[in-house]
């Protein structure tokens, strides 16, 4: 299942793209729309970044099962007698990996573009690296809520953003106490923590949200 | 809960106890309908009378606070609503667990009537506590720990909402939103904790209320009021609910039959 989703992403190289053009492109308003001074970026950097992420996140779920859902794929899972739990689990983690994993590596280059310290650098990748699968998770529920609706992209922002707060605030959190050398060791450890509570129950509510949406 | 041996038909099975019954009657919804159209007028009798005692002791009787003057007696909108929009989420979603474990159809009906009512009172404890702040800390948002989970909790409401009223199959909705009702409820309390710590790193001091304990005449007035938002809430919820079933089933004998009651 992981495979095969990774092989479709591998064919249709240009639309793992978009989600990283997006983030460029966000990011890149705030100097424009805020002013270039560094003190005033280096500041507002975290936040910046994670909301770029998060919403570069958004635009890029509503493909997690889309493709399967109009070629009728998703029936066939829920039909195939397999667990809809781990099929789902192979999905979003696929996901991740063509669209979280190459926001993470990309963010050191937007990091210099908005001066973030040096020393904060470590934190943001390590926080986005540790969050971006929970946003993944997370996220996957409202895919699997909003699927059989005409305008369900639109309606799956007002879902998942609510949900998204704790790890936008531990994630920026993270960053700025290591800005200003603080150990942000725990704050990593709260990530963790949200990982792991997604990674286990998250593909439980999707599957369950599928069963509904193609009930 | 004190009528239900009346409601009670003679034949019933032996083994059953009488609660048990009570129960598996209310999952009926001609049943319900009855029911429901009987509590419906008590509670809100009820909730008037508790209303204008609580107002009437909370505005013209207790003194004024020390600290804040007159203002304080906004506390008797503000904090029954808060109370309720937190009380109301809980039981959304404990209601939206229980649709869709056992699949039982009055409890997706309740769960989507609760979901505008405690929108509404989300509602009325922000703007509330905002006209409450300006006088007291002279502003009226501030990002504080509690307001911004109020607000993040009037989000989830609305998703609540908009999910169930977005699918044009009102079951199909309603099982969504219970979906996402209960999600909710496990995000929630790392929303409000997580929220509540941003907000003392940012913070040095959070405003609370001036004093640790409330005198008794303040007091009283307040818990009247919390149990008439109680009431209140329980019968614009069962009156929603009637109206729900109602026109769910629009087209089912029971329907027919009641309205033939009500007309004829």
């Amino acid at each position: 299942m992981l495979r095969r989703d990774l092989l479709l992403a591998y064919r249709r190289r240009s639309e793992l793209l978009y989600p990283l053009f997006f983030l460029l492109v966000v990011v890149s308003l705030f100097p424009l729309g805020i002013g270039p001074s560094p003190d005033l970026l280096a500041r507002i950097a975290p936040g910046v970044v994670w909301i770029a992420a998060l919403l570069a996140t958004v635009i890029s779920l509503d493909n997690l099962f889309r493709a399967d859902f109009e070629d009728g794929s998703l029936e066939q899972f829920i039909l195939s007698g397999q667990s809809l739990g781990s099929i789902a689990l192979a999905k979003i983690v696929a996901h991740w990996l063509v669209t979280g994993l190459p926001l993470v590596i990309l963010s050191p280059l937007v990091a210099l573009w908005m001066q973030l310290p040096a020393p904060a650098m470590g934190a943001m990748v390590a926080s986005l690296a540790l969050a971006t699968p929970i946003l993944s998770f997370v996220g996957a529920i409202g895919v699997g809520l909003t699927i059989s609706l005409r305008r369900g992209g639109q309606l799956l922002s007002l879902l998942i953003f609510p949900l998204y707060v704790p790890v936008l605030i531990i994630a920026t959190g993270a960053i700025m106490a290591a800005a200003d050398s603080l150990p942000y060791g725990g704050f990593l450890g709260l990530l963790l923590a949200g990982l792991i509570l997604s990674v286990t129950l998250a593909p439980l509510a999707t599957a369950a949200a599928l069963r509904i949406s193609l009930s | 809960m004190t009528s239900e041996s009346a409601h009670n038909p003679a034949q019933r099975p032996p083994r059953t106890n009488a609660l048990m019954l009570f129960f598996h009657h209310l999952g009926s919804p001609p049943w319900f309908y009855a029911f429901a159209g009987k509590c419906v007028p008590v509670l809100w009798i009820l909730f008037a009378v508790l209303t204008v005692t609580g107002l009437y002791l909370g505005l013209f009787k207790a003194p004024p606070d020390y600290l804040q003057g007159e203002s304080f007696r906004i506390m008797y909108i503000h904090v029954p609503a808060a109370w309720m929009s937190m009380m109301i989420y809980a039981g959304m979603a404990v209601m939206g667990f229980i649709a869709l474990v056992w699949r039982i159809r009055m409890m997706e009906v309740l769960a989507m009537c609760s979901a505008p009512v405690g929108a509404a009172f989300t509602l009325a404890a922000l703007i509330s506590g905002s006209l409450w702040g300006k006088p007291t800390w002279g502003t009226y948002w501030v990002w504080d720990a509690r307001l911004t989970s109020e607000l993040v909790l009037l989000f989830l409401y609305l998703g609540v909402m908009a999910l169930y009223s977005a699918y044009d199959d009102q079951r199909k909705g309603a099982r969504a939103a219970c979906l996402l009702a209960v999600v909710g409820l496990v995000n929630l309390p790392i929303i409000h904790y997580s929220v509540k710590w941003w907000n003392t790193l940012h913070q040095d001091a959070s405003i609370g209320l001036s004093g640790s304990s409330i005198h008794p005449s303040m007091l009283w007035p307040l818990l009247i009021m919390a149990i008439a938002t109680k009431c209140f809430y329980l019968a614009n919820l069962l009156t929603r609910a009637r109206v729900m079933l109602l026109e769910q089933d629009g087209r089912k004998g029971w329907v027919r039959d009641a309205l033939a009651g009500v007309r004829g």
